[in-house]
């Protein structure tokens, strides 16, 4: 490969408390795609971000094609030829494709010409997308694509791509894995974050493994098992879920012919929704994300009331009590969005543990909240489920994304719900604590609970459920057995596919 | 009572007069939450702006050196709003509302001297062939400066939103501030900016209370305009051509039941005068029963770059 085209070398940057990238050191070369692999929490973000500008290191340096290289902020290492494709936090949902297109170049042109340009490169790289769509009302998929194209405009010598995948069907995976094919064939090099082991073997020419801000290895990683990479990363090996053999019980949650508008402006509507869900049976629901999903754990948990005669638990129509009352019948949940929405980020884990469990722990007494018992009950939900965190009186917001999740998915299910229903359980949790937070589900599913997990991670679906259903513009399908499955009929059920038709006649 | 005593011209021509005030100050503001800040010091910034404009106006004998200085005060006290709020991270509401205290309280110190004066005020432009036209002269064209430099702000606030970079830039601070962030924009300074451009609104909108509409100092005598100009800019669902609307409708209610009132409707006269408020309150009812808002996503939220 001759010359490098970017070279870190000793690149340290501390934080109070906590040295994220301590003495890196690493080549990316010309025309490679190049993988970044670790742990939440590894240094990953960190260094990206000093990459592109957003930081400045304590110490090191880095050249790029032989020139010395310090980005002070982002515009001057997007002159220099690094573009970045964020995870989130860099589209504004309000905004046009073009202005938001505008907004991440130098020198953008004319509304007209920049219009122009998009199609343009949308249609060479088989990215189909209407400039003029607001970007709040597109699909996760073509909001990326929006990100793909404002980098590629600007013809990047070292394109950074921070976990693309995380919500994207398999066909739309299949796709940008060709567009980034393309990029590298045509000189480009690309730098790859992700937690996927199985993409990165199939993507990648070189991997970097983070631990604890340090560089652990660099591999090959084709020629590397996922496992291993997986050891690698986490330094320790961990459990793999069991799969089990249970015979599923009788009927807990059922819902019948479900429908309810759209709770907002970029919302989804619920389209006649109906499933059934057995003791100790997991059932995975599956889909892009924004096709229903927080919309279905909504009527599911009760903050948002039904239609009379829609939702069942045990066969008692529960479809006008709120929340307090579905769990006081047994059926708990957890959504996806940690902060905010499952735990207050201000208040203490013993305060966010009284917020769901005050009635089934018993934790309130006359009224009065039991801060005893409340403790206790979130000391154990620490304890069990390995939460690390300084103590229980520490703010859900100072968590790290997977000791977080820990906490919010072992509160309910310490709760020993009949029924659990969970939006994306391990969604930003690394390896292990996504395995640790399956396995506690799986557990509880072998106890005879019926557990319910929508996820947009098809491998943890295959891996724990017993069966599969798929979200698709708020429709829900016919819930098939998952050893009857292969990734591809998975991915047509998930109705991604009218869209990747056309995306691959323009390809 | 006896409606022909209303005259159609002079209706229309007071309304322009009693809407340009508002208009400044909503046409501002809107700016400032449109950069994502909510400035609840208006009021404060209005009044400043009026008894400045109007002290400043006297001693020079200079109604737009009166003007000039009524923005730059407002201006730089919205500055300290600004410094607190971006820099200190100070909660907006609590802010906001403090500065109106303060504009308030700074405004009767400083004008104690000037209650009861007379202040030299704008001339009506003469537009030539255009004021002379029958009965749109009177009605459209016959008016201060200030009415048609308002209408003009109005105008090229919106034209700098839709068309221009840096209004784009404004709008996507507004929208998701680590979004801009990250893409490398001065969140902090985009915001500082906007809040300068909204305090110089909200004053010329004052000083044009002092020295054109009444034009007299009293103290307290913006009466709530700061207010309503806020809630002229939810009315507009951060629109400027719809912030013109809800100002001229409102400039419209107030003049309306003025005449009202002269005319000797048979409705109690504390009805009538409260009746702009209670028209602010149903339309924001009613804006909010439907439901699209149009409000920029991190309206009011503190930025604090994390690195």
């Amino acid at each position: 490969m001759g010359q490098p085209l970017l070279t870190l070398r000793g690149l340290t940057k501390a934080y109070p408390g906590v040295v994220a990238n301590d003495d890196v050191s690493f080549e990316i070369g010309e025309g490679e795609i190049h993988a970044l692999l670790g742990e939440n929490g590894a240094g990953k973000s960190t260094l990206v971000k000093m990459i592109y500008g957003l930081v400045k290191p304590d110490a090191g340096a880095m050249t790029l094609r032989g020139q010395a290289f310090a980005p002070s902020q982002p515009a001057e290492a997007r002159r220099a030829g690094v573009a970045m494709v964020f995870q989130h936090f860099s589209l504004f949902d309000a905004l046009s494709v073009a202005e938001n297109v505008a907004l991440g170049m130098e020198n953008s042109p004319r509304t007209r010409d920049l219009a122009r340009q998009i199609r343009d490169v949308s249609e060479a790289y088989g990215l189909p997308l209407d400039p003029f769509r607001v970007v709040g009302t597109l699909s996760a998929g073509e909001r990326q694509r929006v990100e793909i194209i404002r980098c590629l405009l600007q013809d990047p010598k070292l394109l950074i791509m921070d976990e693309p995948t995380s919500v994207l069907t398999p066909q739309e995976v299949t796709i940008l894995f060709e567009t980034l094919r393309k990029l590298r064939s045509e000189g480009t090099s690309i730098l790859y974050i992700s937690h996927k082991l199985e993409e990165i073997r199939a993507l990648c020419d070189t991997a970097t493994i983070l631990r604890l801000g340090k560089r652990v290895a660099t591999c090959t990683p084709a020629e590397t098992t996922a496992r291993a990479l997986a050891e690698m990363m986490v330094g320790a090996s961990f459990a793999t879920p069991k799969a089990r053999a249970t015979t599923p019980g009788d009927v807990l949650l059922e819902v019948k012919a479900l429908s309810l508008p759209a709770p907002g402006a970029f919302g989804t509507p619920l389209r006649d929704v109906s499933l059934q869900l057995r003791a100790g049976e997991v059932l995975g629901i599956g889909g892009v994300a924004g096709n229903g999903q927080d919309e279905l754990l909504a009527a599911l948990s009760g903050e948002r009331l039904a239609p009379r005669g829609s939702v069942l638990l045990k066969g008692r129509d529960i479809s006008r009590d709120g929340p307090v009352a579905r769990r006081g019948q047994g059926l708990l949940s957890g959504p996806e969005e940690r902060l905010g929405h499952a735990a207050a980020p201000n208040m203490s884990l013993v305060e966010n543990g009284v917020l769901t469990a005050a009635r089934r722990a018993g934790l309130v007494r006359r009224g009065f909240i039991d801060w005893r018992a409340a403790g206790a009950f979130a000391d154990t939900v620490i304890k069990r489920f390995d939460v690390r965190t300084p103590s229980a009186q520490t703010a859900a917001r100072a968590l790290s994304g997977g000791n977080l999740q820990k906490f919010v998915i072992g509160r309910e299910i310490v709760q020993d719900p009949d029924v659990l229903v969970v939006n994306q359980p391990t969604w930003g949790v690394d390896a292990a604590a996504a395995a640790a937070i399956r396995q506690a589900l799986l557990d509880l599913a072998a106890d005879g609970t019926g557990i319910l997990v929508i996820s947009q991670d098809l491998d943890e679906l295959m891996e724990i459920s017993d069966r599969f259903a798929a979200l698709n513009e708020g429709r829900l399908s016919e819930a098939r057995p998952v050893a009857d499955l292969s990734i591809e009929k998975i991915g047509l059920m998930m109705g991604g596919a009218h869209d990747m038709e056309v995306a691959h006649e323009t390809a | 009572m006896d409606l022909s005593s209303i005259s159609p011209i002079l209706l229309i021509a007071s309304i322009m007069i009693s809407a340009t005030p508002i208009l400044l100050a909503a046409i501002g503001e809107m700016v400032v939450e449109r950069a994502g800040v909510l400035n609840l010091g208006v009021e404060g910034m209005m009044i400043t702006g009026a008894v400045v404009g109007f002290a400043v106006a006297i001693n020079t004998g200079q109604p737009a050196l009166g003007f000039a200085a009524a923005a730059l005060a407002a201006a730089l006290l919205s500055l300290s709003f600004g410094f607190l709020t971006q820099v200190l991270l100070s909660n907006q509401v609590a802010t906001g509302l403090g500065l109106t205290l303060v504009g308030l309280g700074l405004s009767s110190l400083i004008g104690k001297p000037y209650e009861g004066m007379k202040t030299p005020t704008l001339p009506k432009l003469d537009l030539g062939p255009l004021s002379d036209l029958p009965v749109l002269g009177r009605m459209l064209f016959s008016h201060d400066i200030m009415v048609y430099l308002s209408l003009v702000l109005v105008a090229a606030v919106w034209a700098f939103l839709k068309y221009t970079r840096a209004g784009l830039i404004l709008r996507a601070v507004g929208e998701s501030h680590d979004a801009a962030h990250a893409l490398g924009y001065k969140v902090v300074r985009v915001r500082m900016a906007a809040i300068f451009f909204g305090g110089a609104c909200a004053g010329l909108g004052g000083a044009y209370l002092s020295l054109v509409r009444v034009p007299q100092w009293t103290e307290g005598m913006t009466a709530g305009a700061g207010w309503i100009a806020l809630a002229i800019v939810v009315f507009a669902s951060w629109r400027a051509e719809r912030v013109l609307i809800g100002a001229y409708l409102f400039g419209g209610v107030t003049v309306l039941q003025l005449n009202l009132q002269a005319a000797g409707a048979a409705v109690p006269v504390a009805l009538l005068s409260a009746s702009p408020y209670l028209m602010t309150i149903l339309v924001l009812v009613a804006i909010s029963a439907r439901g699209t808002h149009g409000a920029p996503a991190s309206l009011g939220q503190p930025f604090h770059a994390i690195q």
